[in-house]
């Protein structure tokens, strides 16, 4: 039971690892965002590998079957990585935030700047189309 | 404009206020068939209005996305606008602008996609850095050496002038952090021919780095994973006969 547990924690691991490489290498995953994973992959499948030491932190943390002191660390390594993509997350819609802002600043002038080709269009003959051009995303 | 090419000066800046209106009266005196365009990565001091007022021609993006993608919003201005060539110029005045009439001839010399100045190649090492900064130069500069098969002596400088092929290469894919390591790798997988030449460089007129000690280490990392990583990624084709071995032996 114990030597089935350990496979189905060192394939599991190895999956992960291999997973996350082969993402990075598809550009599927940036660098930044692959670090932690790796991270976690890497101790799991290091602590599936090498029981002594997983023996030895589930004594220390205080749980008797070492399989579930494995579990207690993978729920670390998630929350870990949860918080590091609500941190994440954060900055993006701020960042998006800026950029509707920003966006909607220069659409106002834009706006503005056709309206002063559209007003002194008519006298010059060439301006004409310009006008009609600009006119067309207002509508 | 010696034979109606167009030349374009990027200028990645990020809170260089005190140094960016030397670098670009440098580039107008120095290089002067080269267009200014500076690149405000999202500083919050007035650069942006400093290099308007100097004359150049300032993109500003509206927060802070790295190096990499300052940079890489040149690369995008470039080929938008039909330019020829594109030197890359540190806002911090590092660069001496008057050697990039060298990497141009020696570009058309050599007819090379990309011309890099290095520090390293001059007897005269004045080039001040801390060692934890010089460690890793080297470390990258050895890993990319026995990858490309070439030496490479300084991955990490940004003095570099592109042709519209390396353009059009680097506006589609360019690097995030320390994105000067991996396009080097990027141009091997992609057979473009880099050729270094030794140049001048002044320690920082002023301002801060943008990588600190600690954060040095972390982006070793990051580039390390995607050193390793990108060697997978698109071998290149065993087609210069004399050079090809070799990388693919070590590649390996």
């Amino acid at each position: 039971m114990q030597a089935r547990s350990q496979l189905v924690a060192i394939v599991g691991a190895a999956m992960l690892l291999l997973t996350v490489l082969e993402m990075v290498r598809r550009r599927r995953l940036m660098e930044r965002y692959a670090l932690l994973w790796l991270l976690s992959a890497g101790v799991l499948l290091t602590l599936g590998i090498w029981s002594g030491a997983l023996a030895k932190i589930s004594h220390a943390i205080g749980v008797i079957y070492p399989p579930n002191a494995l579990f207690f660390i993978g729920i670390g390594f998630i929350l870990l990585l949860l918080l590091h993509f609500s941190s994440a997350v954060s900055r993006l819609s701020d960042q998006s935030e800026m950029l509707a802002q920003r966006q909607a600043l220069l659409d106002e002038r834009l706006r503005r700047q056709e309206q002063l080709i559209a007003d002194s269009g008519p006298e010059d003959g060439s301006e004409t189309k310009t006008s009609d051009l600009a006119r067309m995303p207002a509508d | 404009m010696s034979n109606g090419s167009l030349y374009l000066a990027v200028v990645p800046a990020f809170n260089e206020s005190a140094t960016i209106e030397a670098v670009i009266d440098a580039l107008r005196k120095y290089a002067p068939k080269f267009d200014t365009l500076v690149v405000d990565d999202g500083s919050t001091d007035e650069t942006d209005v400093l290099a308007c007022r100097s004359g150049a021609k300032v993109l500003k993006l509206p927060f802070n996305v790295g190096i990499g993608g300052a940079v890489q919003t040149g690369f995008v201005y470039a080929r938008e606008h039909g330019y020829d060539f594109l030197a890359q110029v540190d806002g911090d005045g590092q660069h001496d602008s008057a050697e990039l009439e060298r990497l141009v001839a020696t570009m058309e010399l050599e007819s090379v996609d990309v011309v890099c100045g290095s520090r390293f190649l001059t007897d005269d090492h004045r080039y001040p850095a801390p060692i934890s900064r010089r460690t890793g130069i080297h470390i990258f500069a050895f890993l990319l050496s026995r990858i490309v098969g070439t030496r490479v002596s300084d991955p990490t400088s940004g003095f570099r002038l592109y042709n519209r092929r390396a353009i059009e290469l680097f506006a589609r894919d360019y690097p995030h952090d320390y994105p000067e390591v991996e396009a080097v790798l990027i141009l091997h997988h992609h057979r473009l021919r880099m050729r270094e030449i030794p140049v001048r460089m002044f320690a920082r007129g002023g301002g801060t780095s943008s990588i600190s000690t600690g954060k040095s280490a972390y982006y070793m990392i990051k580039v390390l994973l995607a050193l390793f990583v990108g060697l997978g990624r698109r071998p290149a084709m065993l087609a210069s006969t004399d050079r090809a071995p070799v990388s693919a032996q070590q590649g390996v």
